[in-house]
């Protein structure tokens, strides 16, 4: 796997999520992604921003550009803020229920291919997501 | 911070979401909406979503959440033009939006706030 | 002329700037001795292809060295991909595309042996790089190839994929949507995408589902269609399923499905009826 570009984005306050899907928006139609493709790496993208300021006390976004064999888009959020104590409860949600409480992870896994989460008490998060063309 | 404008039609509101919103602007709209409803004894609320490309979670919330207020106000809330992509990214994302009726397009959707058809409902 | 061993290819530039007339007949000659199919491809096609590479060919040797992945030869890889592309499409095998550039290697090695014909060293060293940069340009083609017959695979398994799940305008805002074999996550995808793009230009508020062709219906499958039933209700429209046999009602109660509140009937025609019914549609026969 190639990285053809990466570039960082500042997560830290409010504005910051309308900064960030409008900056995939941009990435992932440059890339020719399908618009439903699109869709949802970006919704996916704006509700793990949201985490990463509400949750996570604000941090970053590591925006990599895969090309070679397959082109992809990979997303990394990272904060370091008080951490998810328990991540098995918080990846998991009902498919009908759509409470909507909560971390919403369990729905941004299911809007990207490949989907990879650390977190420590304490110390931080970091989610890191990639959707493949 | 702009505001969404809230039009009102006779015994009906409309608004139309064209930007892409921040959180605090979805929740000036909820509390916009809720005064109106309120104040001009509105009877249904349109929203015509046909411009946004992102409706996550927390828009997803808000917008159950208008309905439900508008609900227990007594008035009815229809979300109209909601775009193909949008609609698989929810249902992927697990929100089925209960309590918030539908329709295709403002027509369809006045329509079904004046009783005028059987409408589309979800529950 | 001064040479050094490995940034340069000393002496194939000059070599196709002075024969380069002669070396493209002799190549031209050798490639329809090759393949003989000058019926897939145009025969003009074919002589400026090579005529253009054996140019580029000429100005990367001359510029850039023996390193066809620089720059100085990115004309030369675009040209490739270019022919590769053509004839893959054209239906050539491997083989035949990469003998475009293989067959490059006699006409040069010729004129080679001609120029250096009294000094067998220089000889062997000028044929030596000659061999190694075809070789790698050769397998370039190949490369190219793969990647544009793994396009066409993929561009024909979606048009199959899309094909085998046609949404049908039964009546004006009502369309049918006849689902035939197993419904997995791949396939419900389709489904939605195409049925939810449907619903949008036909503006149509009812759409059936029919699953007469689906086999199985067990929980993952009813979660595929009640996903695209819930798509298609935030959009807007209804959902009507049809074609659920005595057998798969069964199953539905067995397994405990909740299918919400759609509406689920035994045939297509009675979830049309219903479809008309809820359109407000009625038919009146026409009196003489």
């Amino acid at each position: 796997m190639s990285l053809v570009s990466t570039e960082t984005v500042p997560v830290k306050a409010e504005p910051d999520v309308v900064l960030v899907r409008r900056r995939i928006r941009e990435l992932s139609a440059k890339l020719g992604f399908s618009l439903v493709d699109q869709t949802k790496l970006v919704t996916a993208a704006s509700e793990l921003a949201r985490n990463t300021i509400i949750y996570g006390n604000g941090g970053t976004l590591q925006v990599e550009t895969l090309n070679g064999p397959r082109t992809g888009l990979r997303l990394t959020f990272e904060d370091q803020g008080p951490g998810i104590p328990d991540l098995e409860l918080a990846l998991r949600d009902g498919f009908t229920t759509g409470s909507g409480l909560g971390l919403g992870l369990g729905g941004a896994k299911r809007l990207v291919n490949d989907f990879a989460i650390e977190s420590r008490v304490g110390e931080g998060t970091k989610v890191t997501i990639t959707r493949w063309k | 911070m702009e505001k969404i404008p809230i039009l009102r039609m006779g015994d009906f509101l409309l608004v139309t979401i064209q930007v892409d919103m921040q959180d605090r602007l979805a929740m000036a709209l909820q509390d916009d909406l809720t005064e109106m409803i309120t104040s001009s004894e509105a009877r249904g609320v349109l929203i015509d979503i046909s411009s946004l490309e992102i409706v996550d979670s927390f828009i997803g919330r808000m917008l159950g959440n208008i309905a439900a207020i508008s609900r227990v106000l007594d008035a009815q809330t229809v979300v109209v033009g909601m775009q193909p992509a949008v609609a698989i990214t929810l249902v992927e994302l697990g929100l089925s939006l209960p309590g918030v009726r539908t329709a295709l397009n403002v027509d369809a959707g006045m329509d079904l706030l004046r009783g005028t058809t059987n409408g589309s409902k979800v529950s | 002329m001064t040479t050094s061993v490995h940034q340069e290819a000393p002496g194939i530039g000059p070599i196709i700037a002075r024969h380069e007339s002669e070396i493209l007949a002799d190549w031209i000659r050798e490639m329809s001795v090759a393949t003989r199919r000058s019926d897939r491809m145009k025969d003009d096609e074919v002589r400026s292809q090579s005529a253009q590479f054996l140019r580029l060919m000429k100005q990367a040797t001359e510029s850039g060295g023996s390193n066809i992945q620089s720059p100085a030869w990115q004309q030369v890889r675009d040209l490739l991909e270019e022919v590769s592309r053509s004839r893959a499409l054209a239906g050539f095998s491997p083989s035949e595309t990469a003998t475009f550039v293989f067959s490059l290697k006699r006409p040069l090695f010729e004129q080679i042996r001609r120029a250096y014909k009294d000094q067998p060293d220089h000889l062997a060293a000028v044929t030596w790089s000659a061999t190694e940069l075809l070789d790698s340009l050769g397998l370039l083609t190949t490369e190219s190839f793969q990647k544009s017959r793994e396009d066409v695979i993929r561009r024909q398994q979606a048009e199959l994929l899309e094909l085998s799940t046609p949404v049908v305008k039964l009546w004006d805002g009502v369309l049918a949507l006849p689902i035939i074999g197993t419904l997995d996550s791949a396939r419900t995808q389709i489904v939605m995408e195409s049925l939810l793009q449907t619903i949008v230009q036909t503006n149509s508020r009812v759409a059936i589902i029919d699953i007469t062709g689906v086999p199985t219906v067990d929980t993952v499958v009813a979660q595929h269609l009640l996903k695209t039933v819930t798509a298609a209700r935030l959009m807007g429209a209804d959902c009507i399923i049809s074609g659920v046999r005595p057998q798969i009602a069964q199953t539905i109660v067995h397994l405990g499905i909740n299918l919400l509140d759609v509406t689920t009937k035994a045939t297509l025609a009675s979830a049309f009826a219903v479809a008309l019914d809820r359109l407000g549609v009625t038919f009146t026969k026409a009196t003489k």
